[in-house]
This record gives C-alpha cells, sequence and structure tokens, in this order.
C-alpha cells in the first residue's frame, strides 16, 4: 500500500484475474493503462478514455467498473477481473460462449466489455428479465449495432447458466 | 488521455484530510472520481493535489431515525438498494438507480455528486426538493449547510476550499408525496430538464407545502417556486397540477445548448413539473 507522498512512482499492489502483482506507478495510471501497458492484458479496451463507451469495462470486487475511470493506485487491495480472466482451464466462460453462439458481435471492439457486463448480471442475478439485461448493458456502446444479438447471447448465457446448475457441473457442450 | 501529475494522498482520518486541503489550496478530493478524473483528463481541473478519502471510516453508513442521514462516500446503488432509504425517501432511492449507467453507479457517490454541483445532476434537484442538508468538515469544525444554499452557481457550491462533505441528511417527510421525472440525454444519461417535485399532505388531500426543483435546464440546481405557490393549500386535482406546471418555469433563468434552446427546456419544465406531480399523486 503506498503511504508515502510522492509526485513520482508510488508501489501499487493490484490483484488481477486471482494473480498479485506488485508495480511501480504514477499515482496519475488510471487502472485501464495499468492493465493494458505494465500488465499487457489488452483485453480491456480503450476507446473513449472518459467513462461513456464501455469498452473498457472490467469487473472491481465483482461489480462492472470503468477501468478508464479508477486510478490504479486506488484499487489496491482489490479484486480486479478481465476478460482474460473469464476462460478457466482452457475453457471459454459461458457468457463468452453465448456472444460466439448468437453471433453477438461485429467488428468486436466492443465485445469485452459487453461479455463483463453481462457476467456481472448473472453473478448477481442468473436469472434476469431482458429489461434487466438491457439495463446492465447500458454503459456499453455498440457502434456496429450489435444490440439485437447482445441480448440474445445475455439469455443465451443465463440459459447456459441454469442448465449447468441443474447438470451440477459443466455446460460444454451446450451450444456447440 | 491523462492526467497532470499531481501528488496522491490517502488519509486516514478526516481530520487529516482537512490538514492536507488547507495546506494545499487546490488539492482536489478524490471519492468515486467518476467526474473529477474526465475533467482532470481534459486538463479542466489539475489539480497539484488529490485527497483521496477511500481510507477514511465512517463516510458510507445509511441511517434511519425518522429523518436520514447518508454518508457521503455511500455510492449510488448502495443509496439505491438501501431499505431505510426506500422507506424514508423512495424518490432518492429511485433516482439512484438511473443515474448514469451501471459501472457509474457502482462507483459514483451521493456526496460526490452535490459537491461537484453539475448543473446537469439528477441528485441536486432532488435533495433540494427533500430539504436536504449537508453536514460539513473544515478547519473551522463542523457545520450544516441546508441544500438550498449549498448550490450557488455552474459547478459551484458555498463549500469552503477546506471543507468535506460528510453526511447528507434528509428531514423525516412521513406520508410525503414524491416524484423525479427527467428527459435524459440520449447519449450521456444527464438531465436535459429534470424536475424533483415534494408534497406534505395535509387534511382531506391538501397539499400543505410544496418543494419543487428543477436541475438541467438552469445553472445550478433551483427551486420552482412559483409552482409551490400555486400548490400549496390547494387539493391535488388535474387543474392544480396544470396550473402548477404553467407557473413552473416562471422568474428561472434558463440555457440553452446546441442539443435543446432555452425555448425547448422553459417548455420541458412545465411538461416534467405535471409529469412529477401526476406521479407523485397517482
Amino acid at each position: 500500500m503506498p503511504t508515502a507522498a510522492s509526485p513520482d512512482r508510488v508501489s501499487v499492489a493490484l490483484t488481477v484475474n486471482g494473480t498479485d502483482h506488485a508495480l511501480l506507478l504514477e499515482p496519475r495510471r488510471t487502472l485501464l493503462d495499468a492493465l493494458r501497458h505494465d500488465l499487457a492484458l489488452t483485453g480491456a479496451k480503450k476507446v473513449c478514455d472518459m467513462g461513456n463507451c464501455g469498452a473498457c469495462t472490467v469487473l472491481l470486487d465483482g461489480r462492472a467498473a470503468y477501468a478508464c475511470l479508477l486510478l490504479a493506485v486506488d484499487c489496491a487491495g482489490r479484486s480486479v477481473t478481465t476478460v482474460e480472466g473469464l476462460a478457466k482451464g482452457g475453457e471459454l466462460d459461458p457468457v463468452q460462449r453465448a456472444f460466439v453462439a448468437a453471433d453477438a458481435f461485429q467488428c468486436g471492439y466492443c465485445t469485452p466489455g459487453q461479455v463483463m457486463s453481462v457476467r456481472a448480471l448473472l453473478d448477481e442475478n442468473p436469472a434476469p428479465t431482458d429489461a434487466d439485461i438491457l439495463r446492465a448493458v447500458s454503459g456499453n456502446l455498440c457502434r456496429c449495432g450489435a444490440y439485437r444479438n447482445i441480448l440474445d447471447a445475455a439469455r443465451i448465457a443465463a440459459d447456459l447458466g441454469a442448465r449447468a446448475h441443474a447438470n451440477g457441473g459443466s455446460d460444454a457442450d451446450a451450444v456447440r | 488521455m491523462f492526467p497532470n501529475r499531481f501528488e496522491y494522498r490517502r488519509p486516514g482520518s478526516l481530520a487529516e484530510a482537512v490538514q492536507i486541503l488547507a495546506e494545499n489550496p487546490d488539492a482536489k478530493l478524490l471519492a468515486g472520481g467518476h467526474s473529477l478524473l474526465p475533467a482532470m483528463k481534459l486538463r479542466l481541473a489539475a489539480p497539484s493535489t488529490l485527497v483521496d478519502l477511500s481510507q477514511i471510516e465512517g463516510l458510507r453508513g445509511i441511517a434511519a431515525n425518522g429523518a436520514l442521514t447518508i454518508g457521503a462516500l455511500a455510492t449510488y446503488n448502495q443509496v439505491h438498494d438501501s431499505a431505510a432509504v426506500r422507506q424514508a425517501a423512495p424518490m432518492l432511492a429511485d433516482t439512484c438507480g438511473i443515474v448514469g449507467d451501471p459501472q457509474v453507479r457502482v462507483r459514483g457517490t451521493l456526496g460526490g455528486s452535490l459537491a461537484h454541483a453539475d448543473p446537469a445532476a439528477d441528485l441536486t434537484a432532488v435533495v433540494l426538493a427533500l430539504g436536504g442538508e449537508v453536514t460539513v468538515v473544515g478547519s473551522g469544525g463542523e457545520r450544516t449547510i441546508a441544500a438550498d444554499d449549498l448550490f450557488v452557481d455552474l459547478l459551484t457550491t458555498s463549500l469552503a476550499p477546506e471543507e468535506i462533505i460528510t453526511e447528507i441528511r434528509i428531514p423525516d417527510l412521513a406520508g410525503a408525496k414524491m416524484a423525479y421525472e427527467k428527459h435524459e440525454h440520449p447519449a450521456s444519461g444527464y438531465a436535459v430538464v429534470g424536475v424533483a417535485a415534494v408534497l406534505a399532505m395535509g387534511d382531506g388531500g391538501t397539499i400543505r407545502s410544496a418543494r419543487l426543483a428543477v436541475t438541467g435546464a438552469t445553472a445550478k440546481a433551483t427551486r420552482l417556486s412559483s409552482a409551490e405557490a400555486v400548490l400549496a393549500g390547494k387539493t391535488v386535482r388535474t387543474e392544480t397540477i396544470a396550473a402548477a406546471a404553467a407557473a413552473a418555469a416562471d422568474g428561472l433563468e434558463i440555457n440553452g445548448d446546441l442539443y435543446a434552446s432555452a425555448d425547448y427546456r422553459r417548455h420541458l419544465v412545465g411538461v416534467l413539473t405535471r409529469r412529477a406531480l401526476e406521479r407523485a399523486t397517482g
């Protein structure tokens, strides 16, 4: 934990996707820049960099948050999850598989943020209504206009989660 | 984009934070940072020192005892999800659920919104209509500022540079009818115009007194005193609401911009006053 007052670099302990990192950062470094430039995790995208578009969305202690409007130094001691942290053992997260199944992207640049917002929603509410889904991704812009398929993807992901729960485990084949 | 360099301080107590502010006149406080960091990236703000409030205990609690007390660092989500807030001031809970988007609501704070005093913020008008007040701590000790006296001008409050909002208090409004209606900007979600209405009710459906406030139309959140005067002492009827809506924009200095002209905003003040009153009393 940085306590020294310094205009230069301070030590920052970040926990990203379950791994602890000790970084030396300027306090003005955003979490997004720390992820992309210092940790080479380029899944979270920089588009507007002003908290409007949602392409930088990550999970901060399990809730969707704009990485571009968080100072990295302010995330010390908190749990950060990026899109790179979703797949387990080489198997995509159900939300990721649902996006593939629903063809929920065109250029794909907003996709990591959309996926993280849907993941956050399902973690909190495994059986969302369409209104819940639209509200959950209301902070994520898609300039290709893939919104209908993103809605479909979230419905599929919720269904996958429900089936995995019912089967007590793997849902890997559900959308293949 | 990145902010200018600054010295980062993370005090563990309010007293320490006040001292840092007193020693660094151009310091800024970091709460949720979702208004401040964009401003810093645009160099609209370039504080030499950033004082992160996140490690100060006791600024997040929500307590109800007739009146409602909300810690300044309570996030929009925390206020929205609070059963105590929903019971005491449902309009406040509802509005905290429509500010910005989910990523903003997880981080943005009620105290931060009031201190920032954005002319199009939702919570400024809501807290003003609720008759709220803020407790602030500075080098001179603690004092209370009524919302009526807090908003001075565009992005300007009556807070002294070394003062920190610690809590927001909403008076006991048992039995009051209330609603907030806004026309939101389709891209930003900010209020093009928003109107908050709180009606204290007397016997037989009479409006004992009314507090209405507008945001988005004027440089700062502003009471709609003409509409309030129309409503006071009347019974709730369609004609009463129409008369209040017709009077709502009287005396306001209304701003226009590329998205919405002053005339259009004036029109919206009337429409949204009517809708807020209809929903509050419906």
